[in-house]
Formats: C-alpha cells, sequence, structure tokens
C-alpha cells in the first residue's frame, strides 16, 4: 500500500513534539560534574611506593612522556657477614600531558602496579608547560583512582587472594593438627587428672 | 484634550505590546527549538533558564561597530531596517484583539487591504537591504526574496478574499463580529494557504531560502552589524506575531471562544496567537529548507489552485445560505 501523502510530514512534526516531552541530554558540566563511567581514562596516577624505577613504562611509552631519574642506594646486610643489598632510589617521576595520548601502555606495562587510570580530568593549564606533572600531583591523584569494579559472577579468584587463602588455610590446618595432637596427648596421659579436676569445680559451685 | 489622551495612550500600548510579545516569541524559539532536539537551550541570561536571553544579545547587539560598506548605496543600506521593521507595528496597531472598542489599536474600515498592503512592504526592507549592500550574496537574497514575495503575495490574498466574501465586510472587527463557529471547518484550506504563505512571506524556515545561510551566507543581511541587524531580526519575530495574530482573527474567530467571550476575550486571541506562534517554531524545527524551484512550484501549483478553490466553495455556500 503507498503510503498516505503527508504522512512524512506528520511522522516529521511527530518526532519533533516527542523529543520535547523527552529528558534533553545536555550536560551542564560546570554546575554539575559528569557521571563518569568506571575505567575512565582522566589522568594517571603514581602510587611510587610500588615504583621499583624498572623503566619500563618510560620505555613501551610511545610518545616518550614519561620522565624517570634515580640513584642507586646500598643498604647494610641483614645478618652480620652477609652481602649489602643495593636498591633504586625514585629521584623524579613525571608526566607530559601535553604528549601523553593516554594509550594507558605505561599503566598495562607497569609489574608492580605502581600506575593507575583516574577519572580526575579537570587539570587545564594556560601554559603548555604547565602540563608536566611531577610525582607529589601524580601520587595525588591516586587518591582518586576508584576501586577496581567488582569480579563476574563465577569469574576466578585473582592469583593474590588464591595464594593467601592457601597460605591461610595451610596455617589454619596445621594449627588444628597440633591441637589435636595435644588433645591427644592429654587423654593419654591422665584421665585421672581430668577427673579431679572437674570434682573441684563441682564443688567450689556447691 | 481627552482624545489626544487616548490616542497617546493606545499609541504607548500598541508600541509596548510590539516591543515584548516579539522578544516572547523569541524566546519561546530558543527554548522550544532546543527542547525539541533534546537540548535545553539559554541557561544562564537573567539567572532563570535564560530569560533575559535576548535582552543580552540586544546589549551585544547594540555595542557592535554600525559598518556600511564602501560601495554601498549608503542611505538605503541604512534605511532598510527600518523600512523592514515598521510595517508590522502598523499591522499591530490594526489587529482587534478584543471584543470591544478598546481593544484595538485603531479600527480601519478596509482592515484586511491595509494589513495585507502593509505587510507586503516589509519585505520591501530586504530587497532594499539586498540591492543597496553592493554584495553578490545580499543581490542574491534580494531577488529571491523578491520571487517569494511575487509568489506567495498572490495565495495569501485570495485566501483572505474567501474570508472576506464570507463576512461581506472587509474590516477586521468586521469579520470578527461575523464569525460563527462552523466557519473553521469551511475556511480551514483557506486557513492553511494563508498561514503556509504568510510563513513564506516572512522567510520563515522551510521558505528561508532567502536568507540560506549555507548557500547565500546570510542573503540580503550578510553586510548587516549591529543594531541594524537587530532590527532586521525584530521584523522577523514581530513578523511571526502579526502573521499568527491575522490567521487567528481571520480563521480562527479571534476573541470567541467556547466560553467567557464578554470579558477575556482578549485571552482568547492572546491564546490562539501564542498557539499558532507555537506551530511557527515547531515547522522551523521539523522541516529542512525547500530549494528554490520547489518553494516556486508550492506556490504555483499547489497553494494558488487550493485558494481558489476555497473562494470556490466559499461563494457556493455563501449563496446557498441566501
Amino acid at each position: 500500500m503507498p503510503p498516505i501523502p503527508g504522512s512524512g510530514l506528520a511522522k516529521g512534526l511527530a518526532v519533533t513534539l516527542r523529543t520535547m516531552t523527552k529528558r534533553t541530554v545536555t550536560a551542564q558540566y560546570p554546575d554539575v560534574q559528569p557521571e563518569l563511567p568506571p575505567r575512565t581514562r582522566g589522568v594517571i596516577g603514581l602510587f611510587e611506593e610500588n615504583c621499583t624505577v624498572c623503566m619500563l613504562c618510560a620505555r613501551e611509552c610511545p610518545d616518550w612522556c614519561i620522565y624517570i631519574d634515580s640513584h642507586k642506594e646500598t643498604t647494610p646486610p641483614a645478618a652480620p657477614g652477609g652481602r649489602e643489598r643495593s636498591r633504586n632510589v625514585l629521584d623524579r617521576f613525571a608526566i607530559d600531558f601535553a604528549l601523553c595520548m593516554y594509550c594507558g601502555i605505561c599503566i598495562e606495562v607497569c609489574p608492580f602496579d605502581a600506575l593507575f587510570w583516574s577519572p580526575e580530568f579537570e587539570y587545564a593549564e594556560t601554559d603548555i608547560h604547565e602540563l608536566t606533572h611531577e610525582r607529589d600531583k601524580l601520587r595525588e591523584w591516586m587518591w582518586t583512582v576508584p576501586e577496581p569494579p567488582a569480579l563476574d559472577p563465577g569469574a576466578e579468584e585473582p592469583k593474590e587472594i588464591a595464594a593467601a587463602r592457601k597460605t591461610a588455610d595451610k596455617l589454619q590446618a596445621q594449627e588444628e593438627r597440633e591441637a589435636q595432637e595435644a588433645r591427644e596427648a592429654r587423654e593419654a596421659q591422665g584421665p585421672a587428672e581430668d577427673r579431679s579436676d572437674r570434682a573441684a569445680g563441682q564443688e567450689g559451685q556447691e | 484634550m481627552n482624545d489626544v489622551l487616548d490616542v497617546a495612550l493606545r499609541l504607548v500600548i500598541v508600541f509596548a505590546v510590539f516591543m515584548v510579545v516579539p522578544l516572547v516569541v523569541g524566546q519561546a524559539e530558543h527554548k522550544v527549538m532546543a527542547h525539541m532536539q533534546g537540548r535545553l537551550g539559554p541557561m544562564y541570561a537573567g539567572g532563570f533558564h535564560g530569560w533575559a536571553q535576548l535582552v543580552a544579545d540586544g546589549v551585544k547587539f547594540a555595542q557592535k561597530e554600525d559598518v556600511v560598506p564602501a560601495d554601498a548605496d549608503r542611505r538605503i543600506f541604512q534605511l532598510a531596517p527600518a523600512v523592514a521593521l515598521l510595517p508590522y507595528l502598523l499591522v499591530i496597531l490594526a489587529i482587534p484583539i478584543g471584543p470591544s472598542e478598546g481593544a484595538v489599536g485603531q479600527v480601519i474600515d478596509a482592515g484586511i487591504f491595509f494589513v495585507l498592503a502593509v505587510m507586503g512592504v516589509g519585505v520591501l526592507g530586504s530587497l532594499m537591504a539586498g540591492w543597496a549592500s553592493a554584495n553578490k550574496f545580499s543581490l542574491l537574497g534580494g531577488l529571491r526574496t523578491a520571487a517569494q514575495l511575487l509568489a506567495y503575495e498572490l495565495p495569501m490574498l485570495l485566501a483572505a478574499a474567501s474570508v472576506a466574501m464570507a463576512a461581506g465586510t472587509v474590516s477586521l472587527p468586521g469579520i470578527l463580529n461575523a464569525f460563527e463557529w462552523w466557519w473553521l471547518p469551511w475556511q480551514i484550506v483557506g486557513a492553511l494557504v494563508f498561514f503556509v504563505a504568510g510563513l513564506a512571506e516572512l522567510q520563515r524556515p522551510p521558505f528561508d531560502m532567502p536568507v540560506a545561510d549555507s548557500e547565500i551566507i546570510f542573503g540580503a543581511y550578510t553586510e548587516y552589524t549591529g543594531l541594524r541587524f537587530a532590527l532586521f531580526l525584530l521584523a522577523e519575530y514581530a513578523g511571526i506575531v502579526v502573521l499568527c495574530g491575522l490567521t487567528t482573527v481571520l480563521f480562527l474567530g479571534g476573541w470567541h471562544g467556547p466560553f467567557g467571550e464578554d470579558g477575556l476575550g482578549w485571552v482568547w486571541t492572546l491564546l490562539k496567537t501564542g498557539v499558532l506562534a507555537f506551530v511557527v517554531i515547531w515547522l522551523r524545527v521539523t522541516y529542512p529548507r525547500l530549494r528554490e524551484d520547489q518553494l516556486q512550484k508550492l506556490a504555483w501549483t499547489t497553494l494558488i489552485p487550493l485558494a481558489l478553490a476555497q473562494i470556490a466553495l466559499t461563494g457556493i455556500v455563501k449563496v446557498a445560505i441566501n
């Protein structure tokens, strides 16, 4: 059946009228903060306590926007006669957000979980040089990093938790075994002692 | 003395209406258009939902430099915005909004003739602007305006003539006094033709080829800045008010309503005008611009035959009644 002449025009009017009754999609940004999805790529935060200055992030960065300086420190041996240990100490960690293309490779590649995505995005500057943010600023952004999203139902347990649980289970089993052994040892030694104890308790109650 | 006071008061009221109502329509256009597109529209000016946006725009326009192109026909160029705007003021003077003697600026016996003739003058402003700007785009816009005026003045006149025939008078209050509710279905085709032709004459979308910004920048208004440009914009909104008011008076029964005609007739007029203004905005949001040839085709092959058919129908019914 051919369409009724003018039905297209009426349909157009209906569309605009229906849109008028719906909620608008305008984001009133400076007045109302946007609701960002989880894993938003706003800025990169540095958890510097975890950083070992392995330089993997700086080497993998496609546009070379990560600056890392460090020096080596030696710590005295833990036990007398032991060997001195050396470790790297972070002096400078800076990301030039004027160069960064928010690919997130540095975060993926970090083996020590020292870099994180934060949804924070309001760090515009009036001078491009001020977009190079140093470690104190990057550390501050760590406070805005959201909790990792919950696992899917039925997902495999994270490795860390599995390992921790294994250790805990092992410890508990050992404790139980020891307690069991102790009880058995006590029962084998003297049931008489036990009985006299119980009698004394009853007397005390009366 | 009393007469002078009366005239002065009427003029002041008409002028106030002329300055306020087009701004209200403009603000409504901002908000309605925004919401029809899923946006919010102006939200800051004036504090509450941007109610003072057009006031702010006016202040902005007043601060801008008034540029006249070097090769322009200076006097015509400067006169054009006034020619575009003033006719609508004169038309508002003649539109009755209530049944009593005091509810119209000036009763004119040949009301329809006066109103349509003066509305046609308004388009001359665009023509003058297009010719005087010394700019090819302006000239194209001006010529398109002229072609549009020629094509759409005719169906508009024919549709209005149908109502005049039905009422047996060309006075606007006279037409309203003769109005009966069944004129509404009787004259519906004429009303549609009148409204569409009026839209085209005001160069409102979807009939805005003379200012088609994607083709000829802004047509006749390309070279205008500051207050003179603002006057052209104001003329467009005043034109909407006038067109909606006229359609209300001629076809929708003006102050007649289901109840409260005696005291609240002017409310009915304003209400109908407001609804029509909403429809004008609604059409603008919904439809894309017609092509220049489609515009001419619509006028000559659709609107004029429809208007003629309406006149024939009016004549037949009129004779049958008598």
